[in-house]
């Protein structure tokens, strides 16, 4: 019972440590960032790299994801004879919903992994330590401008998944079911608002992309410099940036859409 | 041990004075005091785990240590806000064990790395320095290739390359030699010293390969178990009776620094185990 005690006490103060550490990370990084906009090719490598090489992976989920939609949506809706709702269903479904919390759960696997494998290898390598010893900082040179690429990236690849996947419930829905062209273009029209639900699901996607490479980057800054250390970090910020998108999605939804 | 009898203050590039340092409970530095003297090369040796590599992050500020000082021309380097020690840097050169190449940037790029963070060079001089330096390494020729492509020699001759890029007044080699075939190693010894020669610089050499870090410093440090055990010339070095230096000299398996590592009595360590599995 003792132990049992000592550990949870001991797993509290490992937490908190690091949730500090974590925070004066976040300001030193959001301290690097004037330097990364006075030298925008950094941020620039950054965007391709983060953001452009994901660009594949989300467009293919987002087409997917749009079909099952519309296929599922049309079983349900046919019932009722709503079939032209259809394209309300989906977009609503993407915009507010799918395409900021999948995109970010994509993102995690895909950029965030990798951004924590790469800063974590860095530095099992010496490559931070040398930059130090040059008299560069690493948080201005490595980790803000993938910070910042990673913020930026996130809204435009879940603008892109949105995009795709109404696409793909409409290749589905009126391609493949019958529902009628019109009806799933001009009901989603008049459902759809731009503050309501796009800018909503602008500002998930903004919040998503923030918490994701802040976890990405810290773990790997924060990575054991060693192979098991970094392949132990990669690991985190995948596990802790699918938890914390989910259970912000659940604070966001509840404070945008919800009447709790 | 008390401080070197070594060179004056403005001869003395760097001062360390009762520098104690401990990691947890192990006590890594514990009253060390050493002069390193401008425009030597100066080997700081000892056994594997001593923390000579610590103590060169120490004097680079990449660590604080518990007590003591630490003075880098005449600046107390833990003392030094980040920019003062960014700017003390620029001045430092550090050649770290594993070459430390930026693996996403070829040859020309990790040298020229230096050049394009600290100053507005055109890209055109950058260019003509690069290959200056590149050239005193012997690997112009490799200007192209990336970090991945280079052997672990030509590795570091890059990250000399770019440790001088900034033409600093000193330069501190992490263990160069480790992991060398012989024809990189030699070419590293001419290296160090000709370049601190040639360029004027101070050199600090931690290594554990006595033979080719003694044949090309002016002054030595062996240090183990948290102290100064013995400092002097090379050749004073050689001829010291201390039962220390002897060992480490000598390649002595057993001795002060001995062969077990501190452990229970082997015989009783082999019953409990016996009746523990019985």
């Amino acid at each position: 019972m003792l132990n049992a005690i000592r550990q949870i006490g001991r797993n509290s103060i490992r937490f908190f440590t690091k949730l500090g550490r974590s925070v004066l990370f976040l300001l030193k990084t959001l301290a690097g960032i004037p330097s990364v906009l006075r030298r925008p090719h950094l941020l620039i490598a950054q965007l391709l790299s983060v953001g452009v090489l994901s660009l594949l992976i989300i467009a293919v989920s987002g087409l997917f994801v749009g079909m099952v939609l519309a296929l599922q949506g049309y079983n349900t809706l046919v019932g009722f004879g709503a079939e032209e709702s259809l394209g309300v269903v989906v977009a609503l479904s993407i915009v507010r919903e799918l395409g900021p919390v999948v995109t970010a759960l994509l993102f995690a696997g895909r950029a965030g992994s990798a951004l924590t494998a790469e800063i974590g290898l860095m530095k099992a390598t010496e490559q931070l330590s040398g930059m130090e010893m040059m008299a560069v900082d690493p948080m201005h040179r490595i980790i803000a401008p993938r910070f910042l690429a990673g913020f930026l990236s996130m809204p435009l690849l879940a603008a892109v998944f949105s995009a795709v996947g109404v696409y793909g419930g409409f290749f589905v829905g009126v391609g493949l079911l019958g529902v009628d062209d019109g009806a799933y273009w001009s009901q989603m029209q008049a459902a759809v608002d731009v503050n309501e639900d796009v800018l909503n699901g602008v500002i998930k996607s903004l919040v998503f992309g923030f918490v994701v490479t802040w976890i990405a980057v810290f773990e790997g800054y924060d990575a054991v410099p060693t192979s098991e250390g970094v392949s132990r970090a990669t690991t985190r910020t995948v596990v802790h940036a699918a938890l914390a998108v989910l259970g912000l999605d659940f604070v966001l939804t509840a404070l945008m859409f919800g009447e709790v | 041990m008390t401080a070197p009898d070594t060179p004056d203050e403005s001869e003395t590039l760097i001062r360390i004075r009762g520098l104690r340092y401990a990691r947890g409970a192990h006590m890594i530095f514990d009253g060390v005091d050493l002069d390193i003297p401008r425009g030597k090369v100066t080997a700081i040796m000892g056994p594997s785990g001593t923390g000579k590599t610590t103590l060169l992050r120490l004097i680079g500020g990449q660590l604080y240590p518990d007590a003591g000082s630490i003075q880098v021309d005449g600046k107390e380097v833990p003392a030094l806000n980040r920019s003062q020690l960014y700017e003390l840097r620029q001045r430092m050169g550090m050649l770290f064990q594993s070459g430390a190449l930026l693996t996403d940037l070829n040859v020309y790029d990790n040298v020229a790395f230096p050049l394009r963070e600290h100053t507005a060079l055109p890209e055109s001089m950058i260019r003509d320095l690069v290959l200056m330096k590149l050239h005193a390494v012997g690997l112009r020729g490799a200007i192209d290739l990336m970090p991945a492509e280079l052997s672990g020699g030509m590795a570091r001759r890059v990250a000399l390359a770019r440790a001088i890029a900034l033409d600093p007044t000193m330069i501190m080699y992490d263990e160069p030699f480790t992991g060398q075939d012989p024809i990189s190693k030699g070419a590293l010894v001419q290296l160090i010293r000709l370049l601190n020669d040639a360029l004027g610089l101070s050199s600090i050499v931690v290594s554990h390969d006595v033979a080719e870090t003694a044949a090309i410093s002016d002054y030595v440090y062996l240090i183990s178990g948290g102290k100064v055990i013995g400092h002097g010339t090379p050749d004073i070095i050689r001829d010291s009776e201390s039962e220390w230096i002897r060992q480490f000299m000598d390649g002595l398996p057993d001795g002060p620094v001995p062969f077990h590592y501190p452990a229970p009595d082997y015989a009783d360590d082999l019953l409990r185990h016996g009746v523990a599995s019985g």
